[in-house]
């Protein structure tokens, strides 16, 4: 390379030369700063999402990159939030990529002082015949006055609001089958 | 606003910007006060006495909305002659019944008209089946000069004539001028020209008359004129990403999804008897039969005929109440085997935490779903009970499964936002691990007890064997097909399985199959229509084509009060939804809440039945004479008109009425609940309020364990004034132990001028303001506020009380974590001390667990 062209790389000079009396604009940049890029171009897919902490509802945008995600922003086109997050939003990536995150199901025995690791199907089976067995020690097939019960206060449930329309659709669905009434969630907290 | 809900509150900054007013009333100072015009430090508690003169200012300067009230209000109603108002029985209504300990509301009612309440407690209106009772609305007498003393427009004028600007000064402590510079505000922003919104979060919920406080607000926006039309409302500001939906479409004890009521066993014994309590005979809860017929095929499938009345009786019934804090009493009473904890944390979140905990201890079983275990799946070790030694591990007995739950971007499915949106969100990973979603948990749990079930022939088991249960299966986790979920709520025609555009297409006679009426149509055309994303930029300002609202995609509820009697926009600034009568229909920028052809001037005659008994000036088509309630006739346990309580733990006496509390509220009267003196507790003279804080979420589950949001807010602390500090030696960051007779926490000290003292009948109240987050597991800990906070709860709803109650506070690390769930109150005293209620109110039958309410005979078996 030339000598002049070493001596104009020079940021005084280069501000003198280039007329960029601040030192923000293209004086500033080099080889590597011309050719950054935001990570999230690299990304095999974007996802549409929706932010999962509080009932505003801020439209994300997934990035995904050999099946793993590599950035969770804010949409743009959402008439919500055009593309904001607050801090919890803007830190769903760590929600969900943590590495808090258990990814076995874990079971304490009765007077146990630590959980042990259990194969999920088996979980399931357990906790499947424990219904059936509480559902029918406590069956109430109607009220001492005659009126319909047809009903278990044996089982109770708590959760909704953090889950999807669909599965509290399903659980509402399939406990109500079960004749199970105390079926409650954060909207009364 | 700005603290919890920051992105929402970006469109507050741009209504200021474009010259909106704020007005901030909060006991706190937060960054939504910093960028408000006006900040309004308010005593916990008091906020009914505020709202209330409210109200009577806006009637005293004569600056309601008068053509609005009028025609789309119940102001001109007649209320029964037997109607005796709190004015007159110093703080309680007409109807009190002290040997039931609960009111009764038919001296409330309208008069010549039994009405029907679109919502709330239904079942107060009972006796005879309902239909029977002719709810002709042509029966109801009027007086539409408003001057009738017992119209009620008149009520409520007398109702609030002694919630003047002084009585705020008392009762509130703000000072007259600061009132009344909010209430020249308000009216200044109101009319045809201009509109007013409220905005609420739990602050307004959590209180033992939380609905009342709501209510409030609701007579001052009818009387402004400011509901169903753009920039008007009273927005519910929810704090979970579908605590909509999970209302809409109920995991809520006394609802089936569409807000359709679970059947009550002594009134709804049968499909007809549940049709004729619940149908309205006017107005749109009329269409009441077609909307259940359609869950129950949704359900039951070809199992449900017209000839088994849709497998009507396959439905559990309730006695009562059963809603969370009522299951927890029992199930620290033992009686409870199995429950499941799916993405909640009780243990922390709840009320008197360590209540909820022995609750867990005296379980058989508990399946907790969540990222990681949460306090509720450890209650067993480290808890403070078990830490301080009151319980030994190896004395619980309780079975826990924890289960990896999924994330949203692990699976497909919708939330539905604060404003009744859908919003899809696609799946973008498979989960992790053993990591599963909630609907794969239910789905599969399902299957199996099918097959557990699958031989037997018992009449008890052919609900769970009938149950339609055949989703797609998708992939090798096997997990079911959400968007077939969706098309099941959103509805479809049984013969061809064509999808429903809207609830008007749902018939009673077994042709629809609909999971949630309301969300009928959300599946149109096949199409999923909570994943439309088209930009904000391509279309009009309401963004219709964005997500789908409840119910037919309509932006703003009740909108053809957007327009006059008439039909025409208020203003040319706020038109919304119109009359084209050259088309005659209903047009505008959303999609019209109405009748699309019923004109304006369309009155029903006598002979008119169910939807046509709504008149062309009918907005509030739900209610059953199609107006607003400024004044509820019925529905509410807890009186028709909001009446400024105490809260259960006050430092002051009602200013008001010599009833200090609502009448009605719950009690939980146990040795695990102890309460402190009605007032004037001078072991626990200072106000406590809790609250959330923008960089954690609720009960912590989702951010104690992320390390970005605990290096921003690392560590437990409560706030304090200046003054307080120097009262009790409190140090800005040192530690202090705040407690109640409940139970004992410490945390830091942050010294701040952002809590306020207020001067209030000749003493200075102090109050403690407490962060709820934390707890003792996750990345960032400290002791958890729900740990002093008592069961006590609003008679509507079973919303407890945490927002407002009195503590201790003291200097240093003093806690032995002691809890009166483990081993009684922490201060051994005798609590003698002024009456909560009038003498005809003391004694309530008492329920079960502890529970004494005034609504056991109402709600629960007769």
């Amino acid at each position: 390379m030339a000598k002049n062209g070493w001596a104009l790389r020079w940021p005084a000079l280069k501000q003198l030369s280039t007329g960029d009396l601040a030192g923000l604009g293209e004086s500033a940049m080099t080889e590597r700063t011309r050719t950054l890029r935001p990570r999230v171009v690299e990304a095999d897919k974007v996802v549409d999402s929706v932010c999962p902490f509080c009932g505003v509802g801020c439209g994300q945008k997934v990035y995904v990159k050999d099946g793993r995600i590599m950035d969770i922003e804010g949409d743009y086109d959402s008439p919500i939030s055009q593309g904001c997050l607050c801090p919890k939003g803007s830190a769903t990536m760590q929600l969900v990529t943590g590495t808090h995150r258990t990814m076995s199901v874990l079971y304490r025995r009765p007077y146990g002082r630590k959980w042990e690791k259990i194969p999920l199907d088996k979980a399931m089976d357990m906790v499947a015949e424990r219904v059936k067995k509480a559902r029918d020690e406590t069956w109430e097939e109607q009220h001492e006055k005659g009126h319909p019960l047809r009903r278990t206060l044996g089982i109770a449930h708590l959760g909704g609001a953090t889950l999807d329309n669909e599965e509290n659709y399903l659980i509402k669905k399939l406990f109500t089958a079960l004749g199970i009434v105390q079926v409650e969630n954060q909207a009364r907290i | 606003m700005a603290e919890c809900h920051p992105v929402g509150f970006r469109w507050v900054m741009e209504a200021k910007r474009r010259g909106a007013t704020i007005i901030h009333v909060d006991p706190r100072f937060t960054r939504t006060s910093a960028v408000a015009d006006i900040h309004v430090p308010i005593r916990p508690g008091s906020d009914i006495a505020f709202l209330g003169a409210l109200v009577n200012y806006i009637i005293s300067n004569d600056l309601w909305f008068k053509e609005y009230v009028v025609n789309y209000t119940n102001a001109a109603a007649l209320v029964s002659e037997d109607y005796k108002d709190t004015e007159d029985l110093d703080g309680l209504f007409s109807g009190w019944d002290h040997e039931k300990g609960q009111y009764d509301p038919s001296s409330w009612q309208y008069r010549g008209l039994d009405v029907t309440p679109a919502a709330g407690h239904r079942e107060m209106f009972s006796g005879e089946p309902r239909a029977e009772r002719g709810a002709i609305v042509s029966a109801e007498q009027h007086d539409y000069t408003l001057t009738d003393p017992l119209c009620v427009f008149q009520i409520i004028k007398r109702h609030y004539s002694r919630y003047t600007p002084e009585m705020v000064e008392e009762a509130c402590g703000v000072p007259r001028e600061l009132f009344e510079k909010v209430a020249r505000a308000l009216c200044e922003n109101s009319g045809p020209e201009r509109t007013g919104a409220f905005c609420y979060a739990v602050g307004w919920t959590q209180h033992s008359v939380g609905v009342q406080y709501i209510r409030t607000a609701a007579i001052v926006q009818l009387l402004l004129g400011n509901i169903g039309r753009p920039g008007g409302g009273i927005m519910a500001l929810r704090g979970h990403a579908s605590i909509q939906g999970s209302t809409d479409i109920p995991t809520l004890y006394n609802m089936l999804p569409g807000y359709l009521p679970m059947p009550k066993a002594s009134y709804d014994t049968d499909l007809q008897k549940y049709i004729e309590y619940n149908e309205s005979a006017s107005g749109w809860w009329s269409e009441f039969p077609k909307y259940m017929v359609s869950l129950l095929k949704a359900w039951y499938g070809p199992a449900a005929t017209l000839q088994n009345d849709w497998c009507y009786d396959y439905l559990p019934h309730i006695t009562g109440d059963h809603s969370h804090m009522v299951t927890v009493a029992a199930m620290a009473d033992a009686l409870i085997q199995g429950y499941f904890v799916m993405g909640e944390n009780p243990a922390v979140g709840s009320m008197n935490c360590a209540l909820q905990r022995k609750g867990l201890r005296n379980l058989k079983w508990l399946v907790v779903r969540d990222f990681a275990p949460t306090e509720t799946a450890e209650f067993w070790h480290n808890a403070p009970e078990v830490v301080s030694g009151q319980v030994r591990t190896e004395d619980i007995g309780t079975e826990v499964f924890f289960f990896p739950c999924a994330a949203h971007t692990e699976k497909d499915g919708s939330f539905t936002n604060t404003q009744r949106l859908l919003q899809w969100h696609h799946k973008a990973v498979e989960p992790p691990g053993d990591c599963r979603s909630e609907l794969h948990f239910a789905w599969h749990l399902g299957r199996r007890l099918k097959e557990l079930y699958r031989a037997s022939s018992a009449p008890k088991d052919r609900a769970i064997r009938d149950l339609t249960w055949d989703y797609r299966s998708i992939g090798a986790i096997e997990e079911p097909d959400a968007e077939e979920v969706l098309a099941e709520i959103g509805g479809y025609t049984l013969g061809d399985k064509k999808s429903l555009s809207g609830y008007k297409e749902l018939k009673n006679d077994g042709g629809t199959v609909c999971g949630c009426w309301i969300y009928c149509g959300c599946y149109k055309d096949g199409t999923n229509q909570a994943a439309r994303r088209k930009p904000a930029s391509e279309q009009s300002w309401v963004a219709p084509e964005w997500g789908w609202a409840w119910p037919a995609n309509r932006r703003l509820l009740y909108n053809r009060a957007s327009a006059d009697p008439q039909g025409r926009p208020w203003s040319e600034r706020k038109k919304y939804v119109w009359w084209d009568a050259g088309e005659k229909k209903w047009t505008g920028v959303d999609n019209p809440d109405f009748i699309v052809d019923r004109s304006p001037d369309y009155r029903p005659g006598p002979e008119a039945k169910g939807i046509d008994t709504l008149s062309g000036i009918d907005p509030f088509i739900m209610q059953a004479e199609g107006k607003a309630w400024l004044y509820d006739p019925n529905g509410l346990l807890d009186g028709p008109l909001p009446t400024h309580y105490e809260p259960e733990e006050s430092v002051l006496k009602n200013p008001l009425y010599g009833q200090q509390c609502n009448p009605a509220r719950m009690e939980w009267i146990r040795k695990e609940n102890p309460y402190h003196k009605a007032w004037g507790d001078t072991d626990y003279p200072f106000i406590a309020t809790t609250y959330r804080l923008t960089e954690h979420h609720t009960a912590g589950g989702m951010t104690r364990w992320v390390p970005w949001l605990c290096e921003l807010q690392p560590e437990m602390f409560v706030e304090v004034s200046p003054e307080l500090a120097a009262l009790r030696g409190l140090e800005n960051g040192g530690w202090a132990t705040v407690s109640t007779v409940r139970g004992e926490i410490e945390a830091r000290v942050l010294v701040t001028e952002r809590m306020h003292s207020f001067v209030q009948q000749g003493r200075t109240l102090h109050t403690v303001g407490i962060p709820y987050h934390w707890s003792w597991i996750g990345r960032s800990t400290g002791d958890a506020a729900n740990e002093l906070t008592a069961f006590v709860a609003d008679p509507n709803v079973s919303i407890e009380e945490s927002k407002a109650f009195s503590v201790q506070i003291v200097a240093g690390r003093r806690s032995r974590k002691r809890r009166a769930a483990a081993s009684g109150p922490l201060v051994d005293r005798e609590v003698e001390g002024p009456e909560r209620d009038q003498p005809e109110v003391r004694e309530k039958p008492a329920g079960k667990h502890g529970l004494h309410a005034g609504k056991t005979e109402l709600t629960e078996e007769a």
